[in-house]
């Protein structure tokens, strides 16, 4: 296998506020101290008037987000997932959702991939709260590229909106000739296959890619969607997939219940599509600290997982 | 409105009626006809029970029909049990969950000094709220940001449900703590409207700090069996209670227009 060209989606995320700061002057940004970690640092040196720095007082942040965007602020709110959702639920709940605020939460960090900060910042579930209120849009960029033009759509689209990247480098998948085609709520077909489709978000979507070219040394034919809009969730596509592939596979880094898996399997259960289903993710367990790759293995989420997976569902 | 609703809470909604009359009616630059205004002074509820003084301040001013105060908390009624903003016109911020509305206006205070706009925000917190740690995050943050722009209110009226303030969780000396926290600390006669209006005026003239002021008020305030009774935290009057209790204030009204 060539080796693959990585970027880092959060440099991407900092690099893009920089780009867009320059453009929207109501963008404003703002860190609970960990600006370096995000990157919102970058925008911080280059408009320091618009950068609020908050300190650790996530609760505070996101209801001062919420303030800004009633006076036409376009606030891009960030920390790690496992602060920027749980802790914060009830801020998120009340003034950004219930408000229809167009508050952007914009997190790094989610996921097991963190690893070696243990399970206490290993974000499971932080697509399952977002998903579950109304009004709120949810993001899971798999690379540098798609996180780019995701920032950009999510400043330029009014509305309550949280998104969600890794910490570590990820592969490129997109060229420059897809971005148009990446927007809120489709899917994008990464490659097609007529066996089996795996539906993907994050960084799951490179793993779906491997598993899928050792599934075609098995004769196994593919489809690896990359569904980075969790809510709204692209249901025509869903069911495209069950009708044109015999069998669907979802794979998410966060928990099996309520992400992506959750969603998909909704769809496919008020549908009158009968097919074969399986959720890749964390069992509904913490998990523990470790390299990225080794808690991939270990928690069932690697591309050699994927591919047992697809297989038994394929017999 | 309560008594209709069968629901509601009237001991706090009582307490804070004077602020909200002395900056609806005599303090805050605001209009009616345009409620987004973006020069417009802004007030932020955070006691968002105390919902049926601001919709009847809000009603009164003319930002909607007051025949909708009759509808409170009823189905298909625009007056939720709690404030709504974009939903109430007039309304600021979305408020109920304690302890957020703080953060809100100081969010609005920012956006007012990035935009070098010279609108003020106004907050009202109850003495019960500010139990909730998000307060300490807010009053932290906004004396950081030196946000003179910001005027903050706390209904002193020493009652939350569950019992007195000092017996719950201590909140004694709320003028040192707040002082502490970098804040600009006032005190008044929480029904006394012109004392509260010129403690709104002192609070506009301070730089480089947000303001407290202390509203030292009673719970439940011009309905004597209401007053200091914590039974009336969250329970509307009976019917009994309800014509004894405007029995009461329309004598009040009655005193206060033969006054004038």
């Amino acid at each position: 296998m060539t080796k693959k060209e990585m970027a880092n989606p959060r440099d991407a995320y900092g690099e893009t506020l920089v780009k867009l700061g320059g453009k929207q002057r109501n963008i404003v940004v703002l860190d609970a101290d960990l600006s370096k970690s995000t990157k919102t640092i970058l925008f911080a040196k280059k408009y320091p008037e618009r950068f609020f720095e908050m300190g650790i007082a996530e609760a505070n942040m996101i209801s001062v987000a919420a303030g800004l965007a009633s006076c036409g602020k376009i606030p891009f709110a960030s920390t790690f997932a496992v602060f920027a959702t749980g802790r914060v639920y009830d801020q998120i709940r009340i003034d950004v959702a219930y408000s229809k605020a167009n508050v952007k939460i914009f997190a790094t960090h989610g996921g097991i991939s963190v690893g070696k900060d243990g399970a206490s910042h290993q974000m499971i579930e932080d697509l399952t709260l977002m998903r579950v209120l109304p009004n709120m849009t949810v993001l899971a960029p798999s690379d540098a590229t798609q996180t780019r033009r995701l920032v950009e759509l999510m400043a330029t689209t009014e509305g309550p909106m949280y998104a969600r990247i890794g910490r570590a480098n990820a592969p490129l998948l997109y060229k420059k000739e897809d971005i148009k085609d990446i927007q809120i709520g489709k899917g994008f077909i990464v490659r097609d296959g007529s066996d089996i489709s795996i539906i993907a978000c994050g960084t799951m979507v490179d793993q779906a890619v491997d598993a899928a070219e050792k599934l075609s040394a098995n004769k196994i034919s593919v489809r690896v969607v990359d569904m980075h809009t969790i809510k709204p969730l692209d249901k025509r596509l869903v069911l495209k997939c069950a009708r044109d592939t015999n069998a669907i596979v979802t794979a998410e880094e966060h928990s099996v219940i309520g992400g992506l898996g959750g969603a998909v399997s909704e769809i496919l259960a008020e549908s009158k599509v009968a097919v074969p289903f399986k959720r890749i993710g964390v069992q509904d367990i913490f998990c523990e600290s470790g390299e990225p790759d080794e808690l991939f293995e270990k928690y069932g989420l690697s591309a050699l997982h994927i591919v047992k997976t697809a297989k038994k569902l394929m017999k | 409105m309560l008594y209709r609703a069968k629901s509601g809470h009237p001991g706090g909604s009582l307490s804070a009626v004077e602020a909200i009359v002395a900056l609806y009616f005599h303090h805050m630059r605001h209009t009616p006809k345009d409620p987004c205004d973006p020069n417009r002074d802004r007030f932020v509820l955070s006691k968002g029970h105390a919902a049926p003084t601001l919709y009847a301040a809000l009603a009164e001013c003319g930002y909607f029909d007051v025949k909708e105060l009759q509808l409170l908390r009823q189905i298909n009624c625009m007056l939720q049990g709690h404030p709504v903003c974009r939903y109430i016109p007039g309304v600021e911020a979305s408020t109920g969950s304690l302890g957020h509305g703080l953060s809100f206006a100081l969010g609005i205070a920012l956006a007012g000094k990035l935009d070098k706009k010279d609108y003020r925000v106004y907050v009202m917190v109850g003495d019960g709220e500010t139990d909730e740690g998000q307060i300490w995050e807010a009053a932290t943050s906004a004396s950081h940001y030196k946000l003179d722009n910001l005027t903050a209110l706390i209904d002193r009226n020493f009652l939350q449900i569950d019992g007195s303030t000092e017996d719950v969780l201590r909140l004694e000396s709320v003028r040192d703590r707040w002082s502490s926290f970098g804040w600009y600390v006032l005190e008044v006669d929480g029904h006394d409207i012109g004392k509260i209006i010129d403690a709104l005026l002192t609070a506009n003239e301070q730089k480089n700090q947000p303001t407290m002021i202390i509203l030292n008020t009673v719970k439940g305030k011009g309905v004597s069996f209401m007053e200091n009774n914590i039974d009336f935290h969250g329970v509307p009057p009976n019917e009994i209670e309800y014509k004894l209790a405007m029995k009461e204030l329309d004598g009040a009204q009655k005193a206060l227009e033969a006054m004038v």
